[in-house]
């Protein structure tokens, strides 16, 4: 016995197996991550333009310019109101959808299968699908609205920057709302029945157990699904590409979709790669955040 | 207390009748709009059932030699999606796997940290790695490739797999692995023979979630592809719905070909899509 286990920890070949089993996924990080980000970094020091030809190296420049942009600005507060307003819906939406079907009713279960099609569809088919109903000539949502006598003319709800934003937003609810309510459901499943009793019982309504009893359970389900959600959302591009392009007149153009722009279009790889930078940042920051209400939230 | 039942059953019901009209209205809408004949879908007032159905665009699909249409793209573009997911998700989990196993099991206390190093990745947005990898692709001759896209996936995909998996390894007691020692079987062998047949769950939700994230990726594809010859349905259908001359009923057929694989995966199995979620989410 004592010879097993001597083996079952001997150091040398625990650690040579260690290293031999986590090589390759260490050389495709290194080589497919790390790599081209440490590259990536080195290039944003520099002006790295296509059609210009030379790279000198301009230390901070593009990251100073970048600030200094009414652009960045425009298209980060635009990044800010797409991750609030979508996050806020899906939460909220989701909260619904869980509490509907952590219900006992007829045909439960086919409806809990159903919600998955929105998220199990592709990104960009739910792009494609959600421009088509709402193009302008002969669109679905321009012929529902108009049969039921709602509006009196075809509108064309990609056509103006605000409107677009928020028809986009729409699509976008529409296939993360079930991942959240999927979330919050097995959240709520948690939740011991007695609980709901004893609240009962101390003359809660049903409002009252929702906020005495479901709600304080529901936070670190909450709580997963807002951080999951908004790193998401900031970094959102392809339904922004597959719908709008980033128009009418840049109104949908988020962060990540200006970057490309400005690193794809304008062929500026040192400026692209510095306003990259700035978005991982944030992104870094906002998850710093979010893991810090996670811990404490765990903790206490 | 009757009267308040009756008007629960009321919103209930209601409440689950809205949920599924939201939930299937615009993918039913997809499937007739990819059926319906054009002047069906071109009508004012709209045919919302219409008058002339056909399977065409399917075939056309599916059969077109015309390498210069639309169809035949989705068709290779779908093909190409197919051999990326495979080979992105085969590589995943032969890079994944066993880094998952060491992180579990050998050296405990690092295993933690190394998973967050790992994880982190995840947080990074892609187009702050999309430059350079699309210069360093370029002078490895894999840009525009099915193999230069499937290691590129593999940096993003291997890091759920590892998480998801040394989740599962540690679900599993050391005892049996031990027992297994005293038998006379190596270290390769208990987790071959005995750790990995135990998490074969996980290996399947690991599985379902690599196709899907494979499936559905645009930006890279996007970007690192060019042509015919590693074009996903993804960046196809981006192609030809931004066009001026759209062809509605086509571009719809075409995306409900690149939804079918992921819904009827979700639906068939979606007790390990559930399990999945609620594992890669809760971990965190």
């Amino acid at each position: 016995m004592s010879s097993t286990q001597k083996r079952w920890s001997g150091r040398r070949e625990e650690l040579i197996l260690a290293l031999v089993f986590l090589a390759p996924a260490l050389l495709v990080t290194f080589g497919v991550i790390f790599i081209p980000l440490a590259e990536q970094f080195w290039t944003s020091f520099h002006r790295y333009t296509l059609t210009i030809p030379g790279r000198p190296f301009v230390g901070l420049q593009n990251y100073l310019s970048a600030l200094s942009d009414p652009t960045f600005w425009q298209a980060m507060g635009r990044t800010f109101y797409f991750t609030l307003v979508s996050t806020g819906l899906e939460l909220i939406l989701g909260l619904l959808m869980a509490l509907l079907l952590n219900q006992r009713f007829r045909g439960q279960g086919v409806l809990r299968a159903l919600i998955l099609i929105p998220w199990a569809l592709p990104t960009i088919v739910n792009g494609m699908m959600w421009r088509w109903i709402y193009n302008a000539d002969y669109g679905a949502l321009n012929a529902l609205l108009t049969q039921l006598g709602l509006i009196s003319h075809y509108h064309d709800w990609l056509g103006s920057p605000w409107m677009a934003m928020n028809m986009v937003i729409v699509a976008d609810v529409w296939k993360m709302t079930p991942l959240v309510a999927l979330l919050l459901l097995a959240n709520l499943q948690t939740i011991p029945g007695e609980l709901y009793e004893a609240a009962s019982i101390d003359g809660a309504g049903a409002i009252g157990r929702f906020v005495y009893v479901t709600l304080p359970w529901l936070r670190p389900g909450l709580l997963v699904s807002l951080v999951l959600r908004t790193i998401e959302a900031f970094k959102v591009f392809d339904i922004i590409f597959i719908m709008t392009r980033g128009g009418p007149a840049n109104g949908t153009q988020t962060i990540a979709y200006y970057t490309y722009t400005q690193a794809f279009s304008s062929l500026q790889f040192g400026r692209g790669a510095a306003l990259a930078y700035l978005t991982a940042m944030f992104i870094v920051l906002l998850s710093l955040v979010y893991f810090r209400l996670i811990r404490e939230d765990v903790y206490s | 207390m009757k009267k308040g039942n009756g008007l629960r059953l009321v919103a209930l019901y209601g409440g689950a009748l809205l949920t599924a009209v939201f939930v299937l209205a615009p993918f039913v809408w997809l499937f007739i709009s990819s059926v319906a004949s054009n002047a069906d879908l071109l009508s004012r007032p709209l045919h919302w059932w219409p008058q002339h159905a056909t399977l065409q665009r399917y075939l056309t699909i599916l059969t077109t030699t015309d390498m210069n249409s639309a169809a035949y793209t989705f068709r290779i573009a779908l093909w190409n999606s197919l051999r990326l997911a495979a080979g992105a998700t085969v590589l995943s989990l032969a890079v994944g796997v066993p880094a998952a196993y060491a992180l579990a099991r050998i050296g405990v206390r690092w295993g933690r940290v190394a998973t967050f190093f790992f994880l982190a990745t995840y947080m990074l947005p892609p187009i702050a790695l999309i430059v350079a990898l699309y210069i360093i692709l370029g002078s490895l001759h894999l840009r525009d490739t099915v193999s230069g896209l499937v290691l590129v996936y593999t940096s993003f995909i291997a890091p759920y797999v590892i998480w998801i998996m040394r989740g599962y390894f540690l679900s599993i007691p050391t005892e049996i692995e031990e027992a297994a020692f005293v038998d006379g079987c190596s270290r390769f062998d208990t987790f071959w023979r005995i750790a990995l047949p135990l998490s074969l769950p996980g290996l399947v939700t690991t599985v379902i979630f690599a196709v899907l994230m494979a499936w559905d990726e645009f930006f890279y594809a996007m970007i690192l592809t060019s042509s015919l010859a590693a074009k996903t349905i993804p960046v196809a259908i981006a192609e030809f719905s931004g066009q001026h001359m759209v062809d509605y009923g086509l571009v719809a057929a075409g995306g409900v070909l690149a939804a079918l694989p992921p819904v009827l995966i979700a639906l068939l199995l979606q007790r390990y899509i559930i399990q999945g979620l609620v594992a890669g989410a809760v971990k965190g």
